[in-house]
């Protein structure tokens, strides 16, 4: 493929995307569907703008590899631990009972018995890029549905490996006796990886995403979060496994560390584009020859899978309890077969177990049953859901995640300053920090801290922004602070906003933005030298002090008066915000008048004399 | 409408008013009354700097002035003294041209940590509880204000709820009870 024909093949892609998905999703079907028409338009069977579809999809493969690579982010192993019941519970099931049921049906039907068997394996899978998808989409994860389904797809990533091992041993060309030894070499390179991948990514990856993170280039942190998933998926690929397992266990591993939020915003947009480039590729593979030439029995077949997929799973949801609002669903997203079938298909024409015509309707059946997922999932949300008992799921609380009260946005001289006199007072606060050298002290004093710039949407609603009560501001920088405070105004309007500011210019602006407490950073540093300075010329402490009380209160009382007139008065805001100059000369002829005119009175004209006397 | 109503101000200084139980229990009785304004001298003052120009407003407008406070070491706790040596100055609250206060009643409204009979002959406090508050009560005189009778309760931490309660009630029934002095 030459320079030209990858841009063209881009170019194609893209504009495929663009144009479908949004005319997809505004009828209503969802990005899914919309991908997999684009892609069944630009491929072989459609205009034929693109042919090398087997080649595209195996690429894309790699979206659903990131995909688990992020949801393993989202599950830390503590999670994961509390989910092996349903894992190896309902996803053992639902694979031996679809895959025994198929075989039955396939031997019915007059086929081979290994043939059945592989082709029931394979047809037993479900989607994880789809069913995850559009979970997602209709944001059910959290759901009880969502979380057995998601275990069912965890549990047929890991089901695929020894399914893959089985397939040689069913082929005629492979001699049947060659194995044994050779097996248990892999095995134990399977147990090797695995291990390697535990004991790296609890060690080694932290300190090394440190040291990344330490060159603040933002690029090179995305290329190292993007070689991370890629190595690892090479390793899984080297010794047999499959990639997306190996992904999402990198990802539960680094489900805890500081960077997680930051690697998850950095591979989402190439895991969107390659998960959509997939759905496209599905497309593009489904061949209209084999489904023209017979199309009853593929239509026959499709629907079949669906239907039997759908019941089993509907069953099983009930036997475990799902609620029954959300069966239907919970059947549906997980009826079609999966881009794992056409791995083993594929592997399946290799060892000869299938002859090729088989392979080849096995997966326009597969890829057909994906196109009819995202239409039923309309056809439920339309006309079943609506009629079922809609009392709202509660959320698994092993999901959940309870913020604390306070975010502190920034942990430099400012912020460090805030979140010690917080924990000193056993106030726990999640901190927002972009250099990484404070990170690991913050977490060993139980703070949550999360690495990346406080300005981005995603981090700070990642650190409890719609739970907490308190936002501080002490990044650093004028407009980072007022972008921060806009941000937050429009997005967490409960959020009381605490803010540094800049100048008096700059409090004012942070006052527009709805910030209920600011303080200019400079202000109590420098009336405290001011203080002293009093005290060093010979003022007692007490009369020093009263008057830097009595300066702040002065100071205060003008900040309020010119706000008051801040809105209507025109002139007034240039003069504050443009000339600096001007404004240092009103502010001091104020304090002339207030301050030094202001008679003291009783004790404090005593007061004043002896400090006058000692003056001199 | 305002001037149907005597206007009443609460002093209040508590070191810690949020673990405190009759203090507490006083304030949440009285904060709501409409013509009482609730002035939480810690609160407002943290850093002891008081407004005298502002408290001597509030205090020029009021009708009855309280004093409600924990006893400290046979005094008001300190801010409140404090208070009165930055706002009951001379030429507002005494001496040449300081009659701001003239013909205002005052009420003090205490607790105490021991029970009423440690105060007098032979208790830990050796002096009647009277005699204990003169002070404030000759402030109230100098500044030509009527010392109302002392809304004292006794035994401090060991009293039953029923009973803080009940004070705290009386204390409300006094304060909607009250009615502007005639001139």
């Amino acid at each position: 493929m030459d320079n030209h024909s990858l841009l063209f093949n881009a170019f194609v892609y893209l504009l495929a995307a663009v144009l479908a998905v949004p005319v997809s999703k505004r009828m209503g079907f969802g990005s899914v569907l919309g991908y997999l028409l684009a892609g069944v338009v630009i491929g072989p069977w459609g205009l034929a703008l693109i042919r090398e579809a087997e080649d595209i999809l195996h690429f894309a493969e790699f979206g659903v590899v990131l995909l688990l690579f992020a949801i393993g982010l989202e599950l830390n192993p503590r999670r994961l631990w509390a989910m092996r019941k349903p894992i190896f519970g309902l996803g053992v099931a639902q694979v031996t009972i679809t895959a025994v049921l198929l075989t039955a049906i396939g031997i019915a039907f007059g086929l081979e018995g290994s043939v059945a068997v592989v082709a029931a394996m394979g047809l037993s899978l479900s989607s994880t890029a789809m069913a995850l998808q559009l979970l997602t989409e209709r944001n059910l994860l959290p759901t009880p549905a969502g979380h057995s389904g998601f275990s069912i797809l965890l549990f047929q990533d890991i089901a695929v490996i020894p399914m893959l091992a089985v397939i040689p041993l069913l082929g005629v060309s492979a001699a049947n006796e060659t194995g044994s030894q050779f097996d248990w070499l892999a095995l134990l390179q399977a147990v090797g990886v695995i291990v390697l991948i535990i004991v790296g990514g609890r060690f080694a990856l932290r300190p090394v995403l440190r040291l990344v993170a330490a060159t603040e280039l933002r690029e090179v942190f995305t290329a190292f979060s993007l070689l991370l998933v890629i190595a690892t998926a090479l390793l899984m690929q080297a010794v047999g496994m499959s990639m997306a397992l190996g992904a999402f266990l990198a990802g539960v591993l680094l489900a805890e560390s500081e960077y997680r939020h930051a690697l998850e915003s950095d591979i989402e947009p190439f895991k969107g584009l390659l998960l959509g480039l997939f759905f496209i590729a599905v497309g593009m593979s489904i061949d209209f020859g084999i489904l023209l030439r017979d199309p009853l029995l593929i239509a026959g077949l499709a629907l079949g899978l669906v239907m039997i997929k759908g019941i089993i799973l509907y069953a099983l949801g009930r036997f475990y309890g799902l609620p029954a609002s959300q069966l239907p669903m919970f059947a549906l997203v997980l009826s079609q077969g999966g881009e794992f079938a056409f791995v083993l298909f594929g592997v399946a024409q290799t060892f000869a177990v299938f002859p090729a015509s088989i392979t080849d309707t096995l997966i326009v059946t597969v890829a057909l049953s994906m196109l009819t997922t995202p239409l039923l999932m309309v056809l439920n949300d339309r006309f079943v859901a609506p009629r079922l008992d809609h009392t709202p799921a509660p959320p698994m609380d092993e999901m959940e995640d309870h913020g604390h009260p306070v975010i502190i946005a920034g942990f430099g001289r400012f912020g460090q300053i805030v979140g010690r006199l917080l924990h000193a007072n056993g106030i726990d606060a999640t901190v927002l920090e972009h250099d990484p050298d404070h990170i690991e002290t913050l977490r060993r004093f139980r703070f949550k801290v999360f690495y990346g710039d406080a300005c981005r949407l995603d981090l700070l609603r990642a650190a409890g922004a719609d739970s907490a009560r308190i936002l501080v501001i002490a990044i650093d920088g004028r407009e980072g602070i007022s972008r921060l405070a806009e941000l937050v105004r429009e997005n967490f309007p409960h959020l009381q906003v605490i803010s540094r500011a800049w100048d008096l210019a700059h409090v004012f602006e942070l006052l527009e933005h709805g910030v209920c407490a600011q303080e200019r950073e400079t202000f109590e540093g420098a009336l405290r030298l001011g203080e002293e300075a009093l005290k060093q010329l010979g003022f007692t402490a007490w009369r020093a002090k009263q008057a830097a009380h009595r300066f702040r209160a002065h100071d205060e009382e003008t900040l309020d008066e010119l706000y008051q007139h801040y809105h209507d008065d025109f002139e007034l805001r240039i003069r504050i915000s443009a000339d600096a100059r001007e404004r240092l000369r009103e502010i001091m002829q104020s304090d002339e008048d207030h301050l030094s005119s202001r008679a003291d009175k009783g004790w404090q004209q005593a007061s004043r004399a002896v400090a006058e006397k000692t003056d001199k | 409408m305002a001037s149907s109503q005597p206007g009443i101000v609460v002093y209040c200084a508590h070191l810690a008013i949020e673990n405190s139980v009759i203090n507490r229990a006083m304030r949440d009785a009285v904060i709501d009354l409409a013509n009482v304004d609730f002035r939480d001298l810690y609160e407002l003052y943290p850093d002891f700097f008081i407004d005298t120009t502002s408290e001597q407003a509030v205090l020029r407008n009021a009708d009855l002035i309280v004093f409600q406070h924990p006893i400290y070491w046979y005094a008001a706790p300190a801010m409140l003294k404090h208070f009165q040596d930055t706002v009951l100055l001379q030429g507002f609250a005494y001496g040449p041209g300081g009659t701001a206060l003239q013909g205002k009643d005052f009420l003090l409204a205490v607790s105490t940590g021991a029970p009423a009979e440690e105060y007098g002959p032979g208790g830990i406090h050796h002096y009647p509880f009277e005699e204990l508050i003169r002070p404030v009560e000759q402030t109230a005189r100098f500044c030509g204000m009527r010392f109302m009778p002392p809304l004292v309760l006794h035994g401090g931490h060991s009293l039953p709820d029923e009973v803080v309660t009940a004070h705290a009630k009386r204390y409300r029934q006094l304060l909607e009870n009250y009615q502007r002095p005639a001139d």
